[in-house]
């Protein structure tokens, strides 16, 4: 069981910075994503986009965005279960809660903070019919273990990088590999699209564009793919077939803990703290609605922001707490470091 | 209606069919527009913000109007959306000026 004070479900920019206004309160945090990397959609969709509405920051990508947090909150040590979705939520007597992810992980905290976004991030699913029976029976759209593939005959669907760089990667695992994309044209990095083209010049890649798979052939287990082209729609017998279109957020588990939910977002009180219905538990950044709701990165640094501070009263009623500035009381990390603003020189003129 | 506003048909994900008032001096695209009048539920449409880098405002433009072009960007994100047809576009890709007076669109099912 992991403990901490504020469980975060979500390591976006907002669920990131939390870590750092709870640190100031030494409250120690723990995130929850269901990415394999922290910075949400900053990282997962738009990494290389400028953004431009970040007080002080004139022009920075989303990316180096994720990278300073990171560095921002490093001393206040937080954990992480990263590729893990926030699944249940259980309420103990005493208030706390315990959430447990998709792959059983439980998390023990006083204080959930949703950070979700737009949701967890769900491979995209290709509108064939049938497809769903087909699902770990030779239809996968995520590949956690390449050893699967050893010596099978691969499809791969999909014009992007992930589509691209596992057509690469299997090319020395399976025994044949056949990427298919409704597109001439790639969407992946230059040098992937340029390897799968030596690939396909070597016949270690068959490559049919344009074209689209439409069916799945098998019983009960998949036996080939039904593929659309122009001049026709032919069987391609294999024993995987694995669309690679993306990953798209969707809400998910949470729509189903209890929380008030409208327009697809968790209402929360923005008068006050941006607590949710259930006394605990926040919600913070995009996944929040209110009267005049922004979806901006900036509004969700301040929501968690006060966030924090009615987190701290809960968990402790009886202390009274002043907030202060970090030019007055510096940085103090869990890691025993230190930041604080150089003191004055005072000098006598004799 | 005001006199920079140009009148737009979009038949939502339902079916049903809207007329709305799109502003040409507000900087919007078709995107927002469909978001403005609330026309598909938060969240489904217009993920990534209207950088072309999903296809959840994806349409189908079933009127003769001239259209801007299709970017690179926007062409390979069409060449991984679902649902495609030879008259889908961005939504988001699609700034509203008068030249889109009377455009009729139909939202693409979600995905």
């Amino acid at each position: 069981m992991i403990k901490t004070d504020i469980l975060i479900i979500g390591a976006g920019p907002t669920g990131l910075f939390t870590v750092f206004e709870a640190g100031l309160l030494k409250l120690k945090c723990h995130l929850i994503d269901a990415l394999p990397q922290p910075g949400g959609q900053c990282s997962e969709i738009y990494p290389k986009k400028p953004i431009y509405d970040i007080p002080a920051f004139p022009e920075i990508l989303a990316g180096d965005l994720v990278d300073n947090l990171m560095k921002q909150i490093q001393p206040f040590q937080p954990g992480f279960t990263l590729g893990e979705r926030a699944q249940s939520i259980q309420t103990l007597d005493d208030g706390t809660f315990i959430v447990t992810t998709n792959k059983g992980t439980k998390h023990h905290a006083p204080i959930v903070a949703i950070a979700g976004g737009l949701g967890s991030f769900e491979p995209r699913k290709p509108p064939i019919p049938n497809i769903a029976d087909f699902e770990d029976k030779g239809v996968e759209y995520i590949i956690r273990d390449p050893e699967l593939y050893r010596d099978k005959d691969v499809v791969i669907a999909g014009g992007g990088d992930s589509a691209l760089d596992w057509s690469i990667f299997l090319t020395d695992v399976a025994s044949s590999v056949t990427l298919v994309h409704r597109r001439n044209e790639f969407r992946g990095a230059l040098d992937s699209v340029e390897k799968v083209q030596e690939l396909k010049d070597k016949a270690k890649i068959q490559l049919i564009t344009p074209g689209e798979v439409v069916g799945i052939v098998g019983e009960k287990k998949l036996t080939g793919v039904t593929i659309k082209q122009a001049d026709g729609v032919f069987e391609k017998p294999c024993d995987h077939f694995i669309p690679l279109f993306g990953l798209a957020p969707k809400l998910g588990p949470i729509a189903d803990w209890g929380l008030e939910i409208e327009k697809n977002a968790i209402k929360v009180d923005n008068t006050l703290d941006y607590q949710t219905n259930i006394p605990g538990i926040y919600a913070i950044g995009d996944v929040n609605t209110y009267p005049g709701k922004l979806k901006l990165i900036l509004c969700g640094f301040h929501e968690a922001t006060l966030m924090c501070q009615s987190a701290y009263k809960r968990i402790f009623p009886d202390k009274r707490h002043v907030m202060k500035y970090t030019t007055v009381g510096g940085v103090e990390g869990f890691d025993g470091t230190k930041k604080q603003a150089p003191k004055a020189v005072v000098k006598a003129i004799n | 209606m005001d006199d920079k506003d140009v009148l737009i048909h979009i038949t939502d994900r339902d079916g049903v069919s809207h007329q709305v008032n799109a502003p040409t001096d507000m900087n919007m695209n078709l995107m927002e527009v469909i978001r403005l009048y609330e026309l598909a539920p938060e969240g489904t449409l217009g993920v990534c913000g209207g950088m072309a880098m999903c296809a959840s405002c994806q349409c189908y433009i079933d009127s003769d109007h001239q259209l801007p072009q299709i970017s690179d960007d926007e062409s390979a994100m069409l060449g991984e959306a679902f649902h495609v047809l030879d008259s889908s576009r961005l939504s988001c890709q699609i700034p509203i000026d008068g030249s889109l007076s009377g455009l009729k669109l139909t939202m693409a099912p979600q995905e």
